[in-house]
């Protein structure tokens, strides 16, 4: 599953389908559940969550732009030079991502 | 790594330390856009134990919600959202360079494809406000 000359698309797809996920969705998210909610200004019971098609629409939400945090971050660390091996690298920050999508996936069905 | 290679006479290395990107105004805006996506991750994160609250009950998930009105998480929040709104603006402009809008022959400038994009994203967080409000009771 290291990214190599074959996976480099499926990487880069997943990547930019999460940075358009995180640039539209994230901000108001990050203002309902950063502030709103634990605040008492929109009162949140968490009955929402229970219907599949929001549970759907979290999936999307919380999965893709961990791909795009783990594309940036393998090439970042590679770029700052920190004399951090590649493959291990790219192992934990891809692998990190998949792990939060099946965690995900997860905790929103059992929901 | 170069010190072994047989051939390096005629590889050129550029030197690059590991606070080159600190050098130039330009280089740090860069981290720090790259950087954005990991406080959008962590905040996807510590969102999704929130949500695994729920698994033990609604006064576990508000208890949680409730703990995150503590400074030192209003202090994270309010660092994710200004990362989070640097991604948004900053993958506006990559798109609009990398996909170029047209109408016909005529190329629509990059500041105004940055705008609509800037729009969508205000009716779409209202949008999302709304039924959230709407759909909570």
């Amino acid at each position: 599953m290291t990214p190599g000359k074959t996976s480099e698309p499926l990487w880069w797809g997943l990547f930019s389908a999460g940075g358009v996920v995180a640039a539209f969705l994230v901000p108001i998210h990050i203002v309902l559940f950063g502030f709103a909610v634990p605040f008492g200004w929109i009162a949140d019971s968490g009955a929402l969550y229970h219907h599949w098609p929001v549970k759907i629409y979290l999936f999307v939400l919380i999965a893709l732009p961990l791909y795009h945090w783990a594309h940036r971050f393998y090439f970042t660390l590679n770029d700052m030079r920190l004399g951090l091996p590649r493959k291990p690298l790219a192992i934990l920050c891809y692998g990190s991502a998949i792990v939060g999508t099946v965690a995900t996936a997860w905790v929103l069905s059992v929901l | 790594m170069s010190e072994i290679r047989p051939d390096k006479s005629k590889l050129y290395h550029p030197k690059m330390t590991s606070t080159w990107w600190l050098k130039r105004p330009n280089y740090v805006l860069f981290m720090l856009r790259e950087w954005s996506s990991l406080f959008i991750a962590l905040f996807l994160v510590v969102f999704l134990i929130q949500l695994h609250q729920l698994t033990y009950g609604p006064d576990a998930y508000r208890a949680f919600a409730h703990r995150l009105s503590s400074p030192g998480w209003v202090i994270f929040h309010i660092v994710a959202l200004l990362f989070s709104l640097y991604h948004s603006v900053t993958w506006f402009y990559s798109s609009a360079i990398v996909m170029p809008l047209r109408i016909g022959e005529r190329l629509v400038p990059r500041q105004l494809v940055v705008g609509l994009n800037l729009l969508v994203l205000a009716v779409v967080s209202i949008v999302i406000l709304a039924l959230f409000i709407k759909l909570h009771g």
